[in-house]
């Protein structure tokens, strides 16, 4: 599935050091599960090498058109024409580096709850019924200009078991690859309005409030479609790379 | 003009059913079935590696996602990158990878560094992935000037890194989370 990056992605400048602060810590006791998977030793810091400053690179073609259509791409590929049930959206924005550079052909996968809250998991047991026509796994592309667009039904909260039946706000699952293996990144996108976000404990592994608010998608009526779904926007910031003079020069030219 | 810099968007763990959307046929889905994610193909010595991620409690982890990345058998990562994604089976926390044994990488400034695997851990519970390496242990000598091993202070500690030879071309790695033999996760 992968292509190869460019030999002289090996050369071009480190990537700045992760702001840890910003992110959850490992051990964050208020989501138990955290408490036997976080390890106490710290991280070994260690220079970028051509390990990790290149990674893998996916193109377009491998893609199915469907691919980012939750509302139709299940169904469709079990041969049914049916639409998933939930309010239609579009989720949508760019993906940028923290020197706000577009990360343009960068591959970004989303999984997400039905409607009701119900995952198409083998382990998924929540008595929410399934929905048939809708499997909860989409992915595209961002084009030149970093930008990637999705349409799903969005998700419905659901109880799991940690301080007894906690609720997870209603949130879908991103997985970006960025450039770079140094770049790559897993979080969570929850939408704005939302009450039950102050009350998670997940959310919560984030200290810092303005942290948590980059993850809250914003309801953007400039591109709703008329009598068809309504958007939210949500930009990613990937790790950006050091620089410190010629910034309106690409680096490593 | 300064660079008014943004701020990277904040990891949150990647939940149970990560699977769903990096795996789906792992999940159960019935699509995208024809995919293979764990297997790399490439000239080269084809390998196996298998394993485990346990616990702060000894328990295996049988919710991960591994990723992997590594050079081709010549050492390069520009050319013919390759990289593979791998689920736990759900019963047991066992995955495994079918590749080929990489070359020896590049470093810095020229000097190289020990063959090695780049493992990411991925799983409920894991704020934010987990980024280690797997080294051969056949490769004792490598391993002495290597720069990622030698930064590790403790010595006993660098043993984490080095798999088991099972046999032949088949190797074990187990991911400690916590405890004891802890495995050294990197920040880079
Ligand atoms: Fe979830």
């Amino acid at each position: 599935m992968t292509t190869s990056p460019s030999a002289a992605d090996a050369r071009r400048p480190d990537f700045m050091k992760r702001d840890r602060s910003w992110h959850p810590p490992a051990y964050t006791p208020g989501y138990k599960t955290s408490v036997l998977r976080s390890p106490k030793c710290a991280l070994l810091s260690l220079d970028q090498g051509p390990g990790e400053k290149t990674g893998p690179t996916f193109r377009a073609d491998m893609l199915h058109e469907l691919d980012n259509d939750l509302i139709s791409n299940f169904a469709s590929a079990t041969g049914s024409t049916g639409l998933a049930i939930g309010e239609r959206i579009i989720v949508h924005g760019r993906v940028l580096d923290e020197a706000g550079r577009p990360v343009p052909n960068t591959l970004i996968e989303i999984w997400q709850a039905n409607a009701g809250g119900r995952y198409r998991h083998k382990k998924d047991t929540y008595l929410a019924p399934l929905d048939p026509n809708f499997g909860g796994c989409g992915r595209c592309m961002t084009d030149e200009n970093g930008y990637y667009f999705f349409r799903t039904i969005k998700p419905g909260a659901y109880p799991w078991p940690n301080h007894g039946s906690d609720w997870r706000p209603a949130h879908i699952h991103f997985s970006i690859f960025g450039e770079a293996f140094a770049q790559r990144l897993i979080s969570q996108l929850y939408f704005e309005g939302d009450p039950l976000i102050p009350l998670c404990p997940i959310v919560h592994t984030i200290a810092d409030e303005r942290a948590v608010q980059q993850l809250v998608a914003k309801l953007d009526m400039g591109e709703m479609r008329p009598f068809d779904c309504l958007a939210y926007r949500f930009d990613i910031v990937l790790r950006g790379r050091q620089q410190t003079f010629f910034e309106n020069k690409r680096e490593g030219m | 003009m300064p660079v008014e810099y943004l701020k990277e968007t904040p990891s949150q763990t990647a939940g149970p059913y990560v699977h769903i959307g990096t795996l789906p046929g792992h999940a159960g889905l019935p699509i995208r079935q024809n995919e293979t994610l764990n297997v790399i193909e490439a000239p080269g010595e084809k390998i196996v590696i298998e394993g485990i991620v346990i616990d702060g409690s000894g328990a295996p982890v049988k919710d991960a996602m591994l990723e992997l990345y590594q050079a081709d058998s010549k050492g390069r990562v520009g050319a013919n990158t390759l990289w593979a994604r791998a689920g736990t089976i759900f019963e047991t926390g066992e995955w495994r990878f079918d590749t080929i044994r990489p070359g020896a990488l590049e470093w810095r400034g020229g000097k190289m560094q020990a063959p090695h695997l780049t493992l990411l851990v991925f799983a409920r519970g894991i704020n934010m992935h987990l980024h280690t390496r797997m080294y051969f242990p056949e490769d004792e000598a490598a391993h002495a000037t290597d720069p990622a091993l030698n930064r590790v202070e403790q010595v006993h500690r660098r043993r984490t890194l080095i798999a088991e030879k099972v046999k032949d071309g088949h190797y074990r790695f187990i991911i400690r989370l916590q405890g004891e033999n802890e495995t050294v996760f990197f920040d880079m």
